[in-house]
């Protein structure tokens, strides 16, 4: 029977990709919305504590972050290996704190400045007495809200 | 003159795709989809210039101690614990189950859809920690007393409505809220246990 006879190769459709970019555009959107880029190269290096009743840190716009640990190589020799405090893309003393937060809350909008949050990145190791010259020095800014930065435990 | 219309030559936009490409890799790479996460606190205001020290008399039932020293050993009242009893510890402390006389006062509050109870509104803990303690000892130390809270926040939402106390409707948190209102105090660090400061 000859219904089923082919006759020459069929050869493979052409596959129509003229909608290819509309799914990449797509894609890439989607990764420029929820991307949100760090502003700040890191001068040390810090490992957050873990704990298992972690709160989710909401609308990033708000957050001031203070970073806490030993200076990263580069810096090591100059600096030692001592605990130190970075603000902005440099390190800071404590008593630099107050103006750094004062500074930060008036680039915020107005109706953005009561629910500041500073949120604090410090290193496991790190000794409690800088960290609490920190808290004093933020009671001072009445910067009252903060959050101490963890991982999750397994 | 020319009779038949030019049309306007078709653009080649095969690599419109490599360009989309491209980009969507860059911002792959340079998207970091961590959600911050962490231990909320408030501090207390600053201390006004002119305030008395001691304006706050509190009863010294009502206030649990939690000492962490150099070592980040810790010692809860008057014991040494481990950091494993001090959730229990402070679960007993925050309910105060049996009118222990030892324990907080109890007070009688009218809260929403529970009606009258008696609620230990005035206990305060109290942690100190020395300036050599390890940041992850008084994490840890945090960490055990949110627990102690959130536990007995679930039991209650569990006893009331058999669900978790994050699944309530903002209204009944409130209420449980009232009845476990969580009260950290965080005292100016002292050198306990003799740290070199």
């Amino acid at each position: 029977m000859g219904k089923f006879n082919k006759t020459g190769k069929r050869g493979m459709p052409a596959l129509n990709t003229s909608s290819l970019p509309d799914l990449i555009f797509t894609l890439l959107f989607f990764f420029m919305i929820v991307t949100t880029m760090r502003e700040v190269t890191l001068k040390v290096e810090f490992k957050v504590p873990t704990g298992t009743e972690l709160e989710k840190l909401e609308k990033k716009s708000l957050v001031t972050f203070i970073y806490v640990g030993k200076p990263t190589e580069e810096f090591r020799r100059k600096l030692g290996s001592e605990s130190r405090i970075q603000l902005n893309d440099s390190y800071a003393e404590i008593s630099q704190i107050q103006d750094y937060i004062t500074q930060e809350r008036s680039s915020m909008k107005e109706q953005d400045q009561p629910f500041m949050t500073v949120s604090l990145k410090i290193d496991q190791e790190t000794k409690m007495g800088i960290v609490t010259d920190i808290k004093q020095a933020l009671r001072q800014a009445y910067a009252l809200k903060i959050n101490y930065s963890a991982q999750p435990r397994q | 003159m020319a009779k038949e219309k030019r049309g306007v030559p078709e653009i080649n936009s095969s690599s419109t795709a490599d360009i989309a490409f491209l980009l969507l890799i860059f911002f792959l790479i340079t998207t970091s989809m961590d959600t911050d996460r962490g231990l909320a606190r408030r501090l207390p205001p600053p201390p006004e210039k002119d305030q008395k020290q001691d304006d706050v008399i509190v009863k010294e039932r009502n206030v649990l101690v939690v000492y962490l020293n150099f070592q980040d050993q810790l010692m809860c009242g008057k014991d040494y614990i481990g950091i494993k009893q001090l959730r229990q510890k402070a679960k007993d402390f925050i309910a105060n189950p049996y009118n222990d006389e030892s324990l907080p006062e109890k007070y009688a509050k009218d809260i929403p859809f529970f009606g009258n109870v008696m609620v230990t509104e005035k206990h305060v803990i109290s942690l100190q920690n020395d300036r050599n303690s390890k940041y992850q000892a008084y994490i840890d130390v945090q960490n055990e007393l949110v627990a102690a809270y959130n536990e007995l926040r679930n039991e209650k939402a569990q006893e009331k409505w058999q669900k978790n106390y994050v699944d309530l409707s903002e209204e009944q948190q409130k209420a449980i809220r009232e009845i476990y209102p969580q009260k950290i105090s965080e005292a100016e660090p002292k050198n306990y246990g003799g740290g070199k400061k």
